[in-house]
């Protein structure tokens, strides 16, 4: 069928001009040169085609034969893929490391499953059954954690023939078949082929009224994040970013992790291959590597595959959601991702916009965003996709372009802080310039889950942050000594709150994670000590007395000694005994 | 049968064009021979039909248009490489600059390396201890790390740089080290500094010096840190050697890469560095780590010279972003004459968790750190307080601060250059220097832990 004979016209970096036809189709795959690397069309003009290359291009040259496929950039989705590694253009790592050794050899082509490997597979369709686009006719168990539920082509429509009894099967075995109205048939594999650029469809979008609950005080409690919404982590080098994102992917009550390594460290891939490998998710007891598909472009690998990964790992999390799982994508970092957009625009001598990003950077944010959501999906069940993108700004200055366009598309925003970080005040999620969008439409929730008052009580914390910090204004000048006793308890109390509730330990045995029902004492404690706090200082004794029996100190450790068995009664009593305390020595 | 082409068609700062070639490839080398016999080296850079860009490694002074025949070699740039480079000293190509002979190579590499698989890596936890306590106890070096030192012109990071070199060992010092120094658009003083110090100390049969200095041509300045990194590579993963790479200055290096970014016309990005440089700079430092099965590993320590002083410029910034932390100099610190002048708060060893504290140093390591770390920045508030109000007015424990900075500034951060202190005695210091504050003041450390160690008044 292919009568065209392209070759290579031209190589400037991963940008190559194609020559020879005028039939190559816009975003389809072709193999470029010897090495047969491959590559996606990205502009053509006449008989010259722009393809931009997924792997280093030394080695082409003029001449050098280009194959087509016709079909655009896919990735093959079936079983296999959970605890897998793949890189951005989803070929498995591992399997390439067993191929080509230690560092990463150009032009190999591989699908992303196992194809060789035998799952067992119940059936549940039989002869004659209808058809449906996005129903589920075969389930396996992928990973312990797992159950993979194979899902018709969301096109596809007719009846069940020549359907195989439940057994071993390869993904690519045929085990049915889809016959239309007209009589075409269609066979029916457990893999299924999808475009990564497109997004998959489901029935309808669900409002958001679940949060992603992660275990991290500051997030669960002050900027929550819904299931199906998005969140955005900007902050400087050495703040925290991948940290946080490492602590979600770990935590989070997501049942599906992709972990998306996009333009990062080698070593941070590998700590997280380490990591999940031995720890265990608190709610299942499986390990997370069960439930979690890694993505890694490191900052040294093609950078035109860092462009494709994120759309890649998109793909995957889809197929996960609409078997009815809610899914967490943790992008680290976005900003790479546009850095390589812009590369590659720059290589086509595109027009630059704001600091030479592409005038359509926002376009392709809000296109990436917009595939999360709560969703029914086409077989009726429900999933969601919960978007965490990292976004690096260059000097850690907000108001760059990847930064101030991400704030349009996501709805909570975890600015973090370099001078927190500085005083090692981890999480460093600064509380003033934080926000969380979804907490209104999750408030029934967390009423219902955390308990009763628990708005209340979240306002209260955040009031005496906010009147913390318009009081450290004064206190930079003057000192904490001339403050008036109520204001000063206004200021012992808001470091309780940031030492021992925001900061959070993720090195900590029992600290890096903490239950929603933990949360909540520790937030009725700290509100205790500060009404009752309160009580002393309107009867016009001294603060200071109390500070002195060192109940404000104590409950610094509480997160320490809650996770170690200790109850809410055991503080309040604390508290009691500190206040009778000071009201003795004041009789 | 050997093909030349004869004349060049444009010329253009370093890049040379050439008209009606046919049969080359993207990234290989040609070499360039001029009338009076010269011969120069180029690599491909751009190939439009049968127009093909060349970048001319020596520059093109003294190139005219006519007479010059190019010879296109087939091969990306290679570097012969064997054990016997130990000790030699080649410039930022790989040719050698002392006067022995060309290098009879066991293997030849392609510079531009490989990426290592992320399955394949080791992740880093053996420490390598300096002997400098604001480096070992709060931002420990872990072999296979890339830990720049963020520096400014005129500090002490040159001597900082020897010192880690002259000290520099690992818990099981059995091993076998060596080190791979690339100096980038550097004075000659500077490339003498160490020469002299590698002398002193003995280690000069051990280490590979690429040099390019202020004064040779750009495009060398780009290939340098490749020649010393994929030298570096073959002594780790071939020898099994455990190797430090001293690179300087990372600044001169991106600068270069500015130069040539905008003589070939690219759009610039921010402060005209061009939109790749996170990419470029990534591909030098995320060649350092440690793979599974291989006893070596290949350690980094750029160093760059903040334009200005300034954190947020391109160079440490996208720096940062890629090394697993940073050292920070402070020129405040360096004018009150401590050395070695370590910024502690700004400075960060992102892997230290994983290599300090029980069974790899001491179990108090990551505590104290921690603790050092948040009484440090508590030191800068007092501090900015009693500039208000004058020390006098602060308040009992605002004054037991300051006191903390002055002794934490003096005798934990200053020590000799010659000064090679055990990770016993920095933790011991830390924690008599900790034992100043009150102990409830010490909220970052564990009951245990402040029962065995802390020594001041409750």
């Amino acid at each position: 069928m292919e009568t065209n004979n392209y070759y290579i016209h031209g190589v400037n970096g991963p940008v190559i001009t194609v020559r020879g036809g005028r039939s190559l189709p816009m975003m389809s795959l072709v193999y470029v040169g010897n090495d047969k690397i491959p590559g996606e069309v990205v502009s053509a003009n006449g008989d010259t085609a722009i393809v931009q290359v997924y792997e280093d291009s030394a080695g082409l040259g003029k001449g050098q034969p280009v194959i087509s496929t016709g079909r655009p950039m896919s990735v093959l989705l079936g079983p296999g893929m959970i605890s897998n590694i793949y890189d951005g253009i989803a070929r498995p790592l591992r399997t390439i490391a067993g191929m080509t050794g230690s560092f990463i050899t150009k032009g190999i082509t591989l699908p992303a499953l196992d194809l060789e490997k035998l799952w067992d597979v119940n059936i549940e369709v039989k002869d004659g059954d209808d058809a449906k686009g996005g129903m589920i006719f075969a389930r396996t168990m992928e990973s312990d954690a797992i159950e993979h539920r194979c899902m018709l082509r969301p096109d596809l429509k007719g009846k069940f023939i020549e359907v195989k009894p439940s057994g071993r099967y390869k993904v690519t075995d045929v085990i049915a078949q889809i016959v239309d109205e007209r009589g075409r048939k269609t066979p029916l594999m457990l893999a299924q082929e999808w475009p990564i650029r497109r997004p998959r469809p489901c029935l309808k979008r669900l409002p958001i009224t679940r949060p992603l609950v992660t275990g991290q005080r500051v997030i669960d409690t002050l900027f929550p994040v819904g299931k199906g919404g998005c969140a955005a982590i900007p902050g400087p080098f050495g703040a925290g970013k991948t940290m946080v994102q490492h602590q979600l992917a770990k935590w989070s009550d997501a049942d599906v992790i992709v972990y998306l390594g996009c333009g990062e460290r080698g070593n941070e891939m590998t700590q997280v291959l380490d990591e999940f490998a031995e720890l265990k998710d608190p709610k299942t007891g499986h390990l997370l590597m069960e439930r979690t598909i890694l993505i890694a472009n490191t900052s040294n690998m093609p950078v035109a595959a860092r462009e494709a990964s994120i759309y890649t790992g998109m793909t995957i999390a889809e197929y996960y959601r609409d078997m009815g799982y809610h899914v967490a994508l943790m992008a680290d970092s976005t900003s790479r991702w546009a850095e390589a957009l812009r590369e590659i625009s720059g290589r086509l001598e595109e027009m630059p916009a704001e600091e030479s990003f592409p005038a359509y950077l926002p376009s392709r944010l809000a296109g990436f965003y917009e595939r999360a959501g709560y969703m029914e999906t086409l077989s009726g069940a429900e999933g969601s996709i919960t978007v965490i993108g990292a976004v690096s700004p260059q000097g850690g200055d907000f108001s760059e372009p990847v930064t101030q366009n991400t704030k349009r598309f996501i709805r909570t925003f975890w600015a973090l802080d370099r001078s927190l970080a500085y005083a090692r005040h981890f999480p460093s999620i600064n509380w003033t310039t934080s926000y969380s969008e979804y907490f209104i439409d999750l408030k029934d929730w967390y009423e219902n889950n955390f308990g009763s008052g628990f708005t209340k009580m979240r306002q209260q914390i955040i009031d005496i942050l906010g009147k913390e910090s318009s009081l450290m204004e004064i206190v930079k000048l003057i000192g904490a000594d001339i403050l008036p006793d109520d204001q000063k308890l206004i200021i012992e109390t808001a470091k309780v709150i940031r030492q021992g509730y925001l900061q959070q330990n993720a090195f900590h045995k029992t600290d890096t994670y903490m239950p929603p029902e933990k949360q909540m004492i520790m937030l009725e404690v700290i509100l205790y000590l500060f009404e009752e706090a309160k009580k002393l200082t309107s009867r016009n004794i001294p603060l200071n007395q109390l500070v002195a029996t060192g109940v404000f100190s104590a409950l610094y450790r509480m997160k320490f000694d809650l996770g170690e068995g200790q109850t809410k009664d055991y503080f309040i009593k604390l508290i009691d005994d500190s206040i009778s305390k000071v009201l003795e020595g004041n009789e | 049968m050997r093909i030349e082409y004869t004349g060049l068609s444009e010329i253009q700062g370093s890049l040379v064009a050439l008209e009606g070639v046919s049969g080359v490839t993207y990234d290989e080398l040609a070499e360039i021979t001029l009338n009076n016999g010269e011969r120069r080296y180029g690599r491909i850079i751009k190939i439009d039909g049968d127009k093909v860009v060349l970048q001319v490694f020596e520059g093109t002074d003294g190139v005219d248009m006519e007479h010059v025949n190019t010879h296109f070699t087939g091969k990306p740039i290679t570097l012969p490489l064997s054990r016997e480079i130990l000790g030699r000293i080649f410039d930022g190509s790989g040719k050698p600059l002392d006067g022995l002979r060309e290098v009879f190579p066991d293997e030849r590499r392609d510079i531009n390396g490989a990426a290592i698989n992320p399955v394949s890596r080791k992740y880093p936890r053996s420490c390598i201890l300096t002997g400098i306590s604001s480096i070992d106890a709060t931002s420990t070096l872990i072999r296979g790390q890339k830990l720049p030192i963020f520096s400014g012109a005129g500090m002490s990071h040159n001597e900082l740089a020897a010192q880690i070199v002259r000290q520099a060992q690992t818990m099981d010092s059995s091993d076998e080290f060596a080190i791979v120094f690339c100096a980038m658009g550097v004075k000659n003083d500077t490339a003498e500094f160490f020469k002299k110090d590698f002398q002193d100390s003995g280690a000069l049969g051990r280490v590979v010096m690429y040099l390019n200095m202020a004064s040779d041509p750009i495009i060398e300045r780009i290939l340098a840190p490749r020649c010393a990194l994929t030298a570096a590579e073959y002594l780790a993963f071939h020898h099994g050697y455990h190797v430090l790479v001293i690179m300087t200055d990372m600044s001169s290096y991106c600068e270069a890469l500015r130069e040539f970014s905008s003589s070939k016309g690219e759009i610039p990005s921010r402060k005209g560095f061009p939109s790749y440089m996170y990419s470029d700079l990534a591909s030098l430092y995320e060649r350092a780590g440690m793979i599974q099965g291989e006893k070596g590993s290949v350690t980094q320590v750029p160093i760059l010279t903040m334009p200005n002083d300034d954190i947020s410029h391109p160079i440490p910034d996208l720096t940062g972003y890629i090394t697993e932390g940073q050292i920070v100099l402070s020129r405040s610190l360096e004018q009150k004459g401590i050395y070695p002048p370590v910024a502690i708060l700004p400075s960060l060893s992102r892997l230290m968790k994983d290599g300090t504290g029980e069974g790899f140093t001491r179990e108090d390591h990551s505590d104290l750190s921690n603790q050092l770390f948040a009484s440090y920045s508590a030191v800068a508030d007092a501090r900015s307080l009693a500039s208000v109000i004058g020390e006098d007015e602060l308040s009992e424990i605002d004054k037991l601060y300051v006191d903390f900075g002055r002794r934490f500034e003096d005798e934990f951060i200053a020590q000799g250059d010659r000064e090679n202190r055990t990770l016993e005695e920095t933790l011991d210091l830390g924690w008599e220097l900790l034992s100043m504050l009150p102990r409830k003041e010490l909220g970052r450390v564990s009951d245990k832990m402040l029962d065995k160690y802390y020594k001041g008044s409750e």
